[in-house]
């Protein structure tokens, strides 16, 4: 007879800890790898556009004249890819998700506060001069 | 006199986890006809790939899918790779074959659950997808997706899966069989289900081969196709033996399920213990150029991917052949002459996925 071949499992989950948890109360699971949200440091970005450029859903865009990096969290698929792109390495992939929203308001707009190393200073006029005669010679 | 009528089904349903309408031709309570029809989701991804470069292309062609996922990425990567000639490396092709099984085992975990709830076994439905959350957890630390992996690209994988990882994973292996072997036991000999499945939506295997069936629905009515069985990615240093049924019920084509998440159990194990050490990726050294089928096994059954390129860095055209649409005429056969009550159940039989089947 199988017909209570259920009931087995079922006593054992009666007996067992609860298997799903209490959120928000409770933080959700997470991993070092888990993919959650997109964020930059916008001291560091070079405004070179490779996310813009490679971003499979077109959520990035960056302008360049204006100094803005935005991101539209609605159209973000996480799919860590302008993280792997990014030469300067300002992208990073944050483990929590992005917050529910209720209006189309999700476009996150930052300020890249990046300033260009000056570089250094040319050699004096004479030396250079002088460089040159010396690999002429 | 028996009146005949016309009951639409779906898209909308409470049994139907995608939306597919059918009207059924009704003689008293007998399904006479079924016909068919789907067009509800369809996104165009197709042609979405002339417009991103073919490496970005994998992460689209991976969301085909919210279930194999991994295996859709993964079947573009193949057939891409036979277009740049790039070899992936060993350890590459046996990640894949692992996060390949995983996929498999979320996916037919996910539809034991959905069957059961359909039967309305809502008690076996949260044991099955209870069990599934703890495959969902592998995939989640070894590659950061639940179900968007996004670990597949052009020449290889994205990240390794350090040995001690693996290590767990195979421990993790055990609690997850001793677990399904509690739930198999239900499906297998429980009088409800068996009562509700046996003998119901038959496909004989004349019916399975003419009509062109795939996977689980084809090996449960005896024709014994396994993709893996052509040895692509790792499965060919691997040993394994489709699973194949004879009575071509509905409860045979849970059975092929149920014995299947053993077999990919056992498929993992196989290939943690063989993965040679080695470098995870190989760069691609040209354009894709020419065209190319490249063909695997998702859950539901044979996927192909085409793909052709024209020497640029966007391809030309892909084109996805995916197993539901190929499982809708034995669908179809199926629902002749079953009860309408017994449509839900016949229905989820296939694992139908609109989804994919759309794009």
């Amino acid at each position: 007879m199988a017909f209570f071949e259920m009931a087995k499992t079922a006593i054992g989950t009666v007996l067992r800890k609860p298997a799903t948890r209490r959120y928000p109360s409770v933080a959700p699971k997470s991993t070092p790898l888990t993919r959650g949200r997109v964020s930059i440091d916008p001291s560091r970005c070079i405004s070179c556009g490779m996310c813009m450029k490679k971003c499979p859903s077109g959520a990035i865009c960056v302008r360049k004249e204006e100094k803005t990096w935005s991101i539209d969290r609605l159209k973000c698929v996480v799919c860590n890819c302008c993280v792997e792109v990014c030469p300067a390495h300002c992208l990073t992939m944050e483990t929590s998700y992005f917050p529910c929203v209720t209006e189309h308001s999700a476009i996150d707009v930052h300020v890249i506060t990046y300033v260009k190393p000056e570089r250094p200073k040319r050699p004096e006029t004479g030396e250079k001069a002088g460089e040159g005669t010396a690999e002429s010679s | 006199m028996p009146r005949r009528i016309v009951v639409p089904f779906g898209p909308q349903h409470p049994v139907l986890p995608e939306p597919i309408h059918l009207d059924l031709v009704l003689k008293d309570e007998h399904v006479e006809e079924a016909l068919p029809s789907i067009g509800y989701i369809h996104r165009g991804l197709e042609t979405l790939v002339t417009r991103r470069e073919y490496p970005e292309y994998v992460y689209i062609a991976e969301r085909t899918c919210g279930i194999c996922s991994f295996i859709h990425g993964m079947t573009y990567c193949q057939a891409v790779e036979k277009l740049v000639d790039c070899s992936v490396p060993e350890r590459a092709l046996f990640l894949r074959t692992i996060w390949s099984e995983y996929s498999r085992l979320h996916s037919h975990l996910l539809w034991l659950g959905l069957f059961a709830d359909a039967l309305g076994f809502e008690n076996l439905f949260m044991a099955s997808w209870r069990l599934r959350e703890s495959v969902l957890d592998v995939l989640e630390e070894t590659t950061g997706g639940r179900v968007i992996q996004g670990s597949c690209k052009v020449g290889g994988v994205r990240r390794d899966i350090p040995g001690e990882t693996l290590d767990r994973m195979r421990s993790g292996l055990d609690t997850i069989e001793r677990e399904a072997g509690e739930i198999a036991d239900v499906f297998l000999r429980d009088d409800s289900i068996i009562s509700r499945t046996r003998g119901i939506g038959v496909l004989s295997r004349e019916d399975a081969y003419a009509l062109g069936a795939v996977g689980p629905t084809a090996r449960a009515s005896g024709v014994g196709i396994d993709l893996r069985k052509t040895g692509y990615a790792a499965y060919g240093r691997l040993s394994f033996s489709p699973v194949v049924e004879t009575a071509g019920d509905c409860h045979a084509r849970c059975i092929v399920r149920v014995k299947e998440i053993f077999t990919s159990i056992d498929l993992i194990r196989q290939a943690i213990a063989k993965i040679p050490d080695g470098p995870v990726e190989e760069k691609p050294k040209k354009n894709p150029e020419g065209d190319y089928f490249a063909r695997s096994e998702q859950p539901r059954g044979e996927l192909v991917h085409y793909v052709k390129g024209d020497g640029s860095r966007h391809l030309v055209r892909s084109r996805i052949r995916t197993p539901t649409l190929t499982n809708l005429p034995s669908l179809v056969r199926m629902l002749k002459g079953c009860n309408l009550a017994d449509v839900p159940v016949i229905v989820l039989s296939i694992d139908p996925c609109i989804g994919c089947a759309e794009r």
